[in-house]
């Protein structure tokens, strides 16, 4: 049982506020990632509830236990670092035994939970090798390994699959998802890769400018973004945004076409929506094609709006050229709509 | 189209002059005469018999008569000039180990306020001549009865020997991530636990290499040696003592005593050198 709750978390560098009084509650054995482009403070706050960095301000509670001010040894945590940290010195089967003899457990549970993660992360034929005999790849297993072993209440990863090449790390990131829904474990994986986010996460804590903007599932980050930050830094290609004026029947005009939206208390709002929740119709924004790209399975149409860049991604059947003028038109139910001045959902 | 004209196209390094060549060659051939003459001379000369060293001509192949290094070692007083020498260089290998090691540490893990001007002030340390501070030393320790003692030796050489030792045991622990370390304290070890588990073992030839070059400053050093002891000379005191009044064979004798032992420490620490000019250690 550890569920983690982070309260009024705030940390300076001197001048720079990396964090601004951050407040949440991670449940029991819930995966979550912290997402955020870098230098939003997302490492500083895993490091902050590892107990590696002493935060300025607030509280963290892991399992209904203070511990903001326990060295990282008495928490209950184990992390997988960026860089691995497999110890050098060490063989993989003494790297996983580490923790485990800090611990002073017993040599048959020592070998017991040695063996029972080295079978997880198939690293058995490795137990023997030193880290420099080892690929990258191997080393994140090890590093993985070892955090398991320890059967801790709490899983921090720090960007554990960036070093690796593509192909591995999407390998990687199927075999962590299912060996952590395994091991019952309460994760916060830190992450700047949305893909990588929205694969794995329960809930995505989407972190700018040190501050949590959305804490949600991946769908509804994806579908309902609380922010235009969240919807701009989210999905690829990001969301579309146009400036919205009110019309004198209360209703808003969106470059030439006229939509329903909400009432805002100031006279402009801002049209967001998503490339893929766009169709090719009569009667919707006057588009210049300026850019195609089919992909196979869609086609991606960068276009100019009023002078402003838009992208749609459209059936590839569509057949479109550089130049061509066409009518896109928003599926109604997937406009979204920002306020301009707090750029807060409308 | 001109000879000239046709000439002016690069060409391959290899294709170098050979005037160019030969100055290369030259200059490498000097450099290596510079450096091992000398050492040759001492050694063929060290290992030759007291009568061959002063006659002529001489033989390229010493003859390898223990006589003069027998002689040398049976004069009056170098047993105890080496046993000093051993004693003042063990001592500064320790102090100066003990006190840099933790200020490398403390550089390569923590910022603090003045840190940039410590690592400057370390160097200028050597930046005093030794004859300038070696009369002020000499008064300082008659006063407080460290005058001619191998623990005041010691001192002296230990403020010589440490910046190097800051420098080198610096750059040796900056090259151990810090992350190993935090993962030592996230697996459950105290920060001394951690530094003894982890980083230790991965800086002890290092520091092993960084003492050894502590014990070399030491062993070497003649001046404040000559200036601080009486009774109680180091061996390179000794022979500078000595040196007007002892034969010939007994000086190449010495000097060989002298430079053999450093020359074997340095080749075998030789690369963690490079470390200290901040050239990756590995």
């Amino acid at each position: 049982m550890a569920e983690i709750q982070i309260k009024g978390i705030a940390k300076s560098f001197g001048a720079f506020k990396a964090l601004h009084s951050i407040d949440l509650t991670i449940a029991d054995q819930e995966f979550m990632v912290l997402l955020g482009a870098s230098g939003c403070g997302k490492t500083t706050l895993l490091r902050i509830i590892a107990g590696l960095e002493t935060p300025t301000q607030g509280e963290v509670w892991i399992g209904g236990r203070r511990v903001d001010r326990l060295p990282p040894r008495e928490r209950g945590i184990a992390m997988v670092f960026q860089n691995y940290a497999v110890f050098p010195h060490l063989t993989v089967l003494e790297n996983i035994a580490f923790g485990l003899r800090m611990k002073k457990l017993p040599q048959p549970e020592i070998d017991r939970r040695v063996t029972r993660t080295a079978e997880l992360m198939h690293i058995e034929q490795l137990l023997a090798r030193y880290s420099g005999q080892l690929s990258g790849g191997q080393r994140q297993r090890v590093a993985v390994a070892r955090a398991l072993a320890m059967e801790p209440d709490v899983i921090l990863m720090d960007e554990p699959l960036s070093n690796l090449d593509a192909l591995l790390r999407l390998e990687m990131r199927a075999e962590l998802k299912g060996v952590l829904a395994g091991s019952k474990t309460t994760t916060i994986y830190v992450t700047h890769d949305q893909v990588e986010a929205m694969s794995l996460a329960d809930r995505i804590s989407v972190m700018n400018a040190g501050r949590i903007v959305q804490a949600a599932s991946p769908v509804e980050i994806y579908r309902n973004p609380a922010a235009r930050f969240v919807g701009s830094f989210i999905g690829n290609p990001p969301m579309n945004f146009l400036p919205a004026t009110r019309t004198p029947d209360g209703r808003w005009s969106v470059a030439g076409i006229t939509l329903g939206g909400p009432a805002a208390a100031s006279g402009k709002l801002e049209f967001a929506i998503r490339p893929e929740d766009l169709t090719v119709a009569a009667g919707g924004f006057d588009a210049v094609a300026r850019v195609v790209e089919p992909l196979g399975a869609h086609t991606l149409v960068t276009t100019e709006i009023d002078g402003a860049l838009f992208r749609a991604v459209l059936d590839s059947d569509v057949r479109i050229n550089p130049g061509d003028r066409l009518s896109l038109v928003p599926k109604p139910d997937r406009i979204r709509w920002f306020d301009p001045e707090t750029s807060l959902a409308a | 189209m001109t000879d000239a004209a046709l000439a002016d196209v690069p060409r391959p390094v290899s294709e170098v002059t050979s005037a160019g060549k030969v100055l290369y060659w030259a200059g490498i051939v000097l450099l290596c005469a510079w450096v091992l003459v000398p050492i040759y001379f001492l050694l063929s000369n060290a290992l030759s018999s007291p009568a061959e060293v002063t006659s002529f001509p001489k033989h390229w192949v010493p003859s390898f008569d223990m006589g003069s290094l027998q002689f040398f070692l049976s004069f009056g007083g170098v047993l105890k000039a080496l046993m000093n020498s051993v004693i003042v260089a063990v001592l500064t290998m320790i102090l100066s180990i003990g006190f840099g090691a933790p200020a490398g540490y403390a550089l390569s893990r923590f910022d603090f306020w003045g840190k940039d001007a410590f690592r400057l002030l370390v160097l200028m340390t050597r930046a005093f001549p030794l004859p300038l501070l070696a009369l002020p030393i000499a008064v300082m320790f008659i006063r407080v009865g460290l005058d001619d003692t191998q623990l005041g030796l010691a001192l002296v050489h230990t403020t010589l020997a440490i910046p190097f030792a800051v420098l080198i045991t610096f750059s040796i622990f900056a090259g151990v991530p810090v992350e190993l370390e935090e993962a030592a304290w996230t697996l459950g070890c105290n920060r001394w636990q951690a530094f003894r588990k982890v980083v230790l073992p991965l800086v002890l030839p290092g520091i092993t290499a960084s003492a050894i070059f502590a014990f070399t400053i030491s062993w070497n050093e003649v001046f404040a040696a000559a200036v601080l002891t009486v009774q109680n000379r180091t061996l390179t005191a000794f022979l500078l003592q000595s040196l007007n009044v002892s034969p010939l064979h007994l000086r190449f004798a010495g000097g060989a005593a002298l430079v053999i032992p450093a020359l074997v420490f340095i080749f075998a620490v030789r690369k963690y050198m490079f470390a200290m000019w901040g050239i990756a250690n590995r």
